[in-house]
């Protein structure tokens, strides 16, 4: 018989998806933070020409997804994912797995998530909770936000995983099958590989919205945005950054120090001393990220609005750009990751 | 973020959940502790609702004027886009622009107009009713 389903809170819904699946399934030395490396979670990207919500379509963070997959994959961890075209058949599919014990992971939208404060519901898609069993019409779910498990009735489940727009879930869901059990020499070779990888998106990217260069490409658009805009829209495209980068989800300052405590980490398993140091680099850019969202906050409370508040946001985000760019080449330059 | 930085503001996170925050300890270790919320992202919070609210009464003025259809009025209320309006009712964005004139949705069948209430979950008749 199957062990009992232990709820684990966490910063970020996909990592915390994916941490508690795997240590369901025996992957007992999985964190938080060693999900968030090894899926090489860290990104900065805006998407040209493209508005979200009315504000910049800013992520601090990979696209929805590649966490879990590239995780179990680097760890031989067989991955299972559905999407479906009917409602009946995504309900049938969580069903039998529910009966058969096996926790199931479901992209959902928000909302309509019965259990989010109204003021977090955006029509948000790439969300994920954990179904792990069934009591009458009520499945009992793990939403790695929250810090108790939860419940959600058969037809508001069902309503979620086929929330509508971009990134629509399509009633995906997933779980993991671990086939071999994962020895010290994997996890090495998956951490360094999340981290090889890692740098490349970061550093090498090509187009020049994304990675390092795209924190230049939205801080030159900042310096415009009090002009083109003005100083309330301006104010409120800077609110939107601040969202992505603090909201519920990325353990503060835009997942940065979420990278930070997974370089501790893996300096457990590599025991090579420049990781310490090149984390305490990202300690540093998540400290600046979040000095600028109070000046930012300046804006958009109305306090400080002018041309030369807009051209300090962005020289710091320059500044946290140089930060990051030199943390990654010091990442790129150690010697026990080649 | 040292651990005793952590904020512990109020926000529309209260009694709901508290949000798990990477920090450092004293012994310059990361450690994770739980936060109520930080004044400076509820006030983005804040500010982007505000916004959505002084979209829905613009929306709804321009209801009560009869230049645009109740759709221009519940797809701010339901804070629904283009995109998103458009997947909810399987109808394409060329058309939806032409159903937020009041002369053309003023035309409209029972079958299209069910469509636009699903998504918005009201009915047909509050929909078609709607006067701003």
């Amino acid at each position: 018989m199957e062990n009992r389903f232990q709820h684990l809170q966490a910063a970020h819904c996909e990592n915390g998806v994916t941490t508690a699946l795997l240590r369901h399934r025996g992957v007992q030395f999985i964190t938080e933070p060693l999900a968030f490396g090894i899926g090489s979670g860290l990104f900065y990207i805006q998407i040209p020409f493209l508005t979200v919500n009315n504000g910049p379509a800013i992520s601090f963070r990979t696209m929805p997804g590649a966490i879990f997959a590239r995780t179990c994959k680097s760890l031989g961890i067989e991955v299972v994912r559905k999407k479906f075209s009917r409602e009946e058949q995504a309900e049938a599919y969580v069903e039998k797995l529910v009966a058969e014990g096996i926790p199931v992971g479901c992209q959902v939208g928000v909302f309509h998530l019965p259990y989010f404060p109204v003021e977090y519901r955006f029509h948000f898609n790439a969300h994920n909770l954990i179904v792990f069993g069934r009591e009458g019409e009520n499945y009992l779910v793990s939403d790695p936000v929250m810090e108790t498990d939860t419940r959600l009735t058969v037809s508001e489940l069902t309503k979620v995983r086929f929330a509508k727009g971009p990134l629509a879930p399509q009633g995906q869901a997933y779980y993991p099958i671990v086939t071999k059990p994962v020895d010290e020499d994997m996890i090495r070779k998956a951490i360094v590989r999340g981290i090889k990888r890692n740098v490349r998106d970061m550093l090498h990217i090509p187009g020049g919205f994304a990675g390092v260069a795209g924190i230049r490409y939205t801080a030159k658009r900042v310096r415009r945005w009090r002009d083109k805009l003005g100083p309330r829209r301006g104010g409120l495209f800077l609110g939107q950054i601040v969202r992505m980068q603090e909201e519920i989800g990325t353990g503060g300052g835009g997942f940065r120090f979420l990278y930070a405590a997974f370089l501790e980490q893996a300096h457990a398993y590599l025991r090579d001393d420049d990781l310490l140091r090149v984390s305490e680099e990202f300690t540093r850019a998540g400290d600046l990220w979040r000095q600028n969202a109070v000046k930012m906050a300046g804006v958009y409370k109305g306090r400080t609005t002018e041309q030369s508040d807009f051209d300090e946001i962005a020289d710091r985000m320059e500044e946290i750009m140089e930060v990051e760019k030199k943390a990654f080449k010091q990442l790129s330059a150690i010697k026990s990751l080649k | 973020m040292k651990k005793d930085e952590v904020p512990q503001d109020k926000s529309a996170l209260a009694n709901f959940t508290r949000e798990v925050c990477y920090v450092k300890n004293e012994q310059g270790k990361y450690e994770t502790v739980l936060s109520t919320g930080w004044e400076v992202k509820a006030q983005a919070l804040d500010s982007a609702w505000d916004e959505v609210k002084e979209r829905i009464e613009t929306a709804r003025q321009e209801v009560a004027r009869g230049e645009k259809s109740p759709i221009h009025y519940f797809m701010a209320l339901r804070l629904m886009d283009m995109p998103v309006i458009s997947d909810y009712t399987g109808i394409w964005p060329f058309f939806i622009r032409r159903h937020l004139r009041p002369s053309v949705f003023n035309r409209l069948s029972d079958r299209v107009l069910r469509k636009y209430a699903k998504a918005f979950e009201i009915t047909v008749e509050e929909l078609k009713n709607f006067k701003g």
